[in-house]
């Protein structure tokens, strides 16, 4: 089978985000890169694939040259071949995005390439659109499950479950479809040494797709405005057993 | 007219839904618009006094048997029949896992842009948003547009307020003629059996462990001290990655929303993705070695000091206080 995935390169914020002065993008000087946790689950899920019913995967991004990191990186958990949709780095709405992701595929189909399952995150970590996956499987009239949990392919159907408040609910779509992933689904691996040396050898497809307006125009970002609070000390070390529970008493927990 | 997209459970709309209406309602007023409702389902039809308490004036009731389970494209479809025959100029669904999954294919049909968890819209040209990203720590700003507005609500981002001024609503029921295809995917739920767990997302208390707890048997205090205090136990993405507790645990932006009465937050830094899943708690106590940590300015009580040594010194004070 062939399995594709569909990657975001988003930077890796830690205990607080910091904005550019013109409040148009987060300040990503003193920050590392990654992808969405349901985006590297769903890659996780589709190297669990194609080891147990042979094929090919393939990782793709859209975004600027540098997003090939992201690239190696699910190339050295195990993905076999890599597409960049090159931008010039600014940002591509849900609609754009869809665009470009449909035109690769449709080209990968003319090149003899069919996809049996296409894999997005639920949603990427910085935009959260929570769209393009749906958005795709319309363009390509594909059945689309989102922001699922476990994945089972049996006889040419993809079992799947999605978590609710009360439960689960279960579904099964035959392939091929659009599946939407939630971190959860599985426990990704770390890449293996060789693993990375391979990758950093694999070639990368390269395009650039030509940007449409998809009507979704930021203006600007900001943060949210947090009430002013102050922290109470209870202490350090050792015997600070009464403080807290003194604490606990006061909010009537005990 | 506003549309709004009424999630319900046999007849009463769910709390996501009256945030939206009390949101969609103002909205409709600054148009000088109506505001009315879509509900799927025969049973959407027993909602209609409720949603006239928030200024429905028009629900449309989806009813044909097949709607009955939770099919998405099938929804969607039933969505888009109502938009092409009523026009509204805005179209506004919950933020939860169904309304964004609906409107993501209303959208997809339309071929239109779609505002996914806002927080407020300004109605105008051009027409404003303010949306929220990285699960609510960033908010962007943003123009929408397209033919009809389509936009979700943010969850909890609205406080829920019925129309002072509630009139009469119409019911107006049909059948929307739907295709084989939109039923290709259908959802069939299966309740969990009650385990006598206190949950995560209903427990006063919970105690979360990050990285600093150490090792997975470092969990063994957290969990004494959540049973002493009838809570429950959480963990940071960290420890989910390194296998020391199940993903079902986690508390952020990739894993669970709480909003209890405390949040032990132990050993964990206060990672913006971390904080989005426990900043609804009532009050946050934060036990780190390390008075710099993020998660301490961020806390309303805190204990610089070792996890084990303070949880230990915690549970035994309890148990001296408290002999079972
Ligand atoms: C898109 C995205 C989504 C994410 N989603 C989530 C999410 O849903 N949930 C989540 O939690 N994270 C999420 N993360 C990860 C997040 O950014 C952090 O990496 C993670 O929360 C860190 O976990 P931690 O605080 O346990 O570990 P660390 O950041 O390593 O912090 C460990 C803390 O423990 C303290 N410590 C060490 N030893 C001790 C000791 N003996 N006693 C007391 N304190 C000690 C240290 O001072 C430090 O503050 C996400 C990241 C991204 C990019
Ligand atoms: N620039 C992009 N390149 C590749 N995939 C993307 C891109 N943006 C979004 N996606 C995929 O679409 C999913 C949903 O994104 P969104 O609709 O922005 O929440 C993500 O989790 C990714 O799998």
């Amino acid at each position: 089978m062939n399995v594709l995935v569909c990657i975001k390169r988003v930077p890796a914020t830690g205990g607080h985000i910091a904005l550019t002065p013109d409040g148009q993008n987060i300040d990503t000087r003193y920050l590392g890169f990654t992808i969405s946790p349901h985006e590297e689950c769903a890659v996780e899920e589709a190297v669990r694939l194609i080891e147990k019913h042979g094929g090919s995967s393939t990782v793709l991004t859209l975004g600027p040259e540098v997003a090939t990191e992201q690239l190696r990186d699910a190339m050295a958990l195990g993905m076999d071949r890599a597409v960049l949709l090159e931008t010039d780095g600014r940002e591509w709405d849900p609609v754009a995005t869809t665009d470009a992701i449909v035109a690769a595929i449709e080209r990968d189909r003319a090149a003899g390439r069919d996809y049996d399952l296409l894999l997005f995150g639920n949603e990427s970590a910085d935009s959260a659109g929570y769209q393009v996956g749906v958005r795709v499987a319309a363009a390509l009239d594909l059945p689309c499950v989102t922001g699922i949990k476990a994945l089972e392919i049996r006889e040419g159907k993809a079992a799947v479950r999605r978590q609710t408040e009360s439960g689960w609910e279960t579904s099964e779509v035959t392939v091929p479809a659009v599946l939407t992933v939630k971190e959860g689904i599985n426990l990704p691996r770390y890449p293996s040494l060789p693993g990375r040396l391979k990758a950093k050898k694999k070639e990368i497809e390269r395009s650039r797709p030509q940007w449409v307006d998809g009507g979704l125009e930021k203006v600007r970002l900001s943060l949210p405005v947090q009430a002013a609070h102050t922290v109470e000390m209870l202490g350090q070390n050792g015997d600070v057993g009464p403080q807290v529970v003194e604490l606990f008493r006061r909010l009537r927990l005990l | 007219m506003v549309l709004g997209f009424i999630e319900h459970v046999g007849g009463a709309p769910t709390s996501l839904s009256l945030e939206l209406l009390t949101m969609a309602r103002r909205l409709a007023q600054r148009m000088g618009v109506p505001l009315e409702a879509l509900v799927i389902g025969g049973s959407g039809a027993s909602a209609s006094g409720i949603l006239a308490s928030y200024g429905v004036s028009v629900v449309h009731v989806a009813d044909d048997e097949r709607l009955s389970a939770y099919a998405p494209a099938a929804w969607a479809h039933t969505m888009v029949q109502l938009v092409e025959a009523a026009h509204p100029a805005v179209v506004i669904g919950t933020g939860s896992d169904r309304g964004a999954e609906v409107m993501a294919h209303v959208a997809a049909r339309l071929r239109l842009p779609l505002a996914a968890n806002c927080t407020e819209v300004i109605p105008g040209n051009p027409f404003l948003v303010t949306r929220q990203r990285w699960g609510g720590s960033l908010l962007e700003e943003a123009r929408l547009k397209g033919a009809v507005k389509l936009l979700t609500v943010a969850p909890h981002a609205v406080t829920v307020e019925a129309d002072a001024t509630a009139t009469d609503i119409e019911v107006e029921t049909k059948r929307p003629s739907l295709e084989d295809k939109d039923f290709r995917v259908t959802v069939v739920p299966q309740v969990e059996a009650d385990t006598g767990k206190v949950s995560l997302a209903q427990a006063r208390v919970v105690v979360g462990g990050g990285r600093g707890v150490g090792s997975a048997e470092g969990f063994q205090a957290l969990e004494e001290l959540a049973s002493l205090l009838g809570g429950a136990v959480g963990c940071s993405r960290a420890v989910t990655s390194l296998g020391w507790r199940p993903h079902a645990d986690q508390v952020g932006q990739t894993g669970m929303r709480i909003a209890p009465d405390l949040y032990i937050a132990c050993g964990i830094s206060g990672a913006i993705q971390h904080m989005v899943g426990c900043r609804a708690a009532k009050h946050i106590l934060a036990i780190n070695t390390d008075k710099e940590a993020p998660i301490v300015a961020q806390a309303d009580y805190a204990v610089i000091g070792d996890v084990k040594a303070v949880v230990t010194a915690v549970t035994s004070e309890i148990r001296r206080l408290k002999p079972s």
